[in-house]
């Protein structure tokens, strides 16, 4: 049996896997037990009083620990966003869909998240919007749990007053 | 050349952390030293860190990491993929430059997340070793074999390499081994890789170090006995495992060579050496006869946190200084398979 060779080899697939027990640290596993519990909960900078949701542990702007759990509420106002022409693998989600970034009532450190429920069209800085949780029955330790965030109906907040000066 | 000091060195008691991430573990290291330092935060002129995604198995990992440093006002910082001991080296040239007076570098990293040993084999050639899987033990194994069939060192000789360095452990309240056994206890235990047991392979650790930097009259005004780095150089042998004799470390040699070891021998060396059998080769690569102490915090076989090791090997050989033990110390650190990579940093008192 004679098999004709490539003259050229362009490619070769050496498979790797590796597995990893990931340790989310004191501060996300706040995050995620509250997310389990249907509440958003963040951490505070003891200096400068800042609320980060969710919270890695650290103020980074001070380097110090923040500190307790700090629910906020699961409306806030988009600051930013774009509309995504390309599908997420594996999401229920289809495009055209809104990417947004959120701050959240009550946190001074936006999220990124899903926009829908809406046209693409509506969408605008300043809107406010909530969370569209999944069913109860669905939650788990995660931030998925939040399905999206859709336009409130409460009045726009101007943009001004979103500009910040410099970081918290 | 500038004079540069060691100024401040601290370390996590290093152990397999469930609780904490990296920027938790990391955070009141780099307070520590920064404090001890006795610069303001704010005035310290460059950062530099040393860590390896791959440990945590997250892209990036890195830039979290500088959420605990408080970067802000935006600070000057760079990082290498690699133990934090070259980090050290960056910042050594920086300041070299007169880009700054002084310097944080911190190294981190937790390998109780994934198998160390096999995430460790993706630092091989991709084509021709990697898809083998040779893990890190068995790289190590193979060179221990080497080592003793050129007669240089038996197995006893591992073994009392991990005796005494449990024993120094033992009172090392940051080291993670802290089980002394003696040299017959330890060569009854059966083999995990012929010709290594358990104990001439480093511990799984998990942690930080961080140390400051300063130069010349900065480091004076702050610390009453400055660790002065008079030499520091660094040297890597080819990637093929199949072109070195593994018995020798050429590199090594030659780094100290050009750090300015010469013919007056230190009185403490902290050599990075996760492999008892490593120790050996680098004792006889540079020179150092059996007057000079040996990794007396009890080296890597006594906490091994990757990505900090080498520079803990800086820190504990600059605290040697400091603390009056030592007036001319020598610091090692090893990056890649079978002691690659090699620095080796010389300090000494004013």
């Amino acid at each position: 049996m004679t098999e004709k060779l490539p003259d050229k080899i362009e490619t070769i697939i050496t498979p790797v896997s590796l597995e990893y027990e990931y340790t989310p640290g004191r501060a996300s596993t706040i995050f995620l037990r509250g997310m389990k519990q249907g509440r958003i909960l963040g951490q505070r900078c003891p200096v400068s009083g800042a609320v980060y949701v969710p919270p890695r542990g650290s103020s980074p702007t001070h380097g110090v620990p923040t500190e307790g759990e700090i629910e906020v509420s699961d409306h806030g106002t988009l600051l930013s966003f774009t509309v995504v022409h390309l599908p997420i693998p594996g999401s229920e989600v289809s495009p055209p869909f809104v990417a947004a970034i959120i701050l959240l009532d009550g946190a001074d450190q936006t999220c990124l998240h899903v926009v829908s429920g809406c046209e693409p069209a509506e969408v605008r800085m300043g809107i406010r919007v909530r969370a569209v949780w999944k069913d109860r029955a669905d939650w788990d330790y995660s931030f998925e749990n939040i399905r999206y965030f859709e336009p409130s109906g409460e009045p726009d907040v101007p943009i001004e007053s979103l500009r910040r000066e410099s970081s918290a | 050349m500038r004079e540069v000091a060691v100024v401040s060195f601290a370390q996590s008691a290093a152990r397999q952390e469930r609780a904490r991430n990296e920027v938790e573990i990391l955070m009141p290291v780099v307070t520590q030293a920064v404090e001890e330092s006795g610069i303001p935060r704010h005035e310290i002129g460059f950062t530099c860190s040393g860590s390896c995604d791959y440990l945590a198995g997250q892209a990036f990992s890195f830039v979290s990491a500088i959420d605990a440093l408080g970067a802000w006002p935006p600070i000057a910082e760079s990082h290498v993929e690699m133990d934090a001991a070259w980090a050290l080296y960056e910042a050594w040239a920086k300041i070299q430059c007169g880009m700054a007076d002084s310097a944080l570098v911190f190294g981190f990293g937790k390998s109780s997340p994934g198998e160390i040993r096999d995430v460790l084999t993706l630092q091989l050639d991709p084509y021709y070793l990697a898809p083998l899987w040779p893990d890190t033990v068995s790289l190590a194994a193979i060179q221990a074999r080497v080592l003793l069939e050129s007669g240089k060192a038996s197995e006893r000789d591992l073994a009392e390499v991990a005796a005494r360095s449990r024993r120094d452990a033992a009172a090392n309240p940051s080291a993670h081994q802290r089980d002394p056994a003696g040299v017959d206890e330890l060569l009854a235990r059966d083999y995990l890789v012929s010709p290594l047991r358990v104990h001439d392979c480093a511990p799984i650790s998990d942690g930080a170090a961080a140390v400051v930097l300063a130069a010349g009259d900065l480091a004076r005004k702050v610390c009453d006995r400055p660790a002065w780095i008079r030499g520091i150089d660094h040297r890597i042998e080819p990637h093929a495992l199949g072109l070195r004799d593994l018995a020798t470390s050429p590199s090594t040699r030659l780094a100290a060579e050009k750090a300015g070891l010469g013919s007056v021998p230190p009185e403490v060396a902290e050599l990075h050496a996760p492999f008892t059998s490593q120790e050996l080769i680098l004792r006889e690569a540079l020179s150092l006869d059996a007057g000079v102490r040996v990794n007396p915090s009890g080296g890597a076989l006594g906490a091994n946190v990757v990505m900090a090791a080498g520079l803990v090997r800086i820190g504990e050989a600059a605290r040697s200084i400091r603390d009056g033990e030592a007036s001319r110390a020598l610091a090692h650190a090893t990056s890649g398979p079978c002691l690659q990579q090699n620095l080796v940093c010389l300090l000494e008192a004013e």
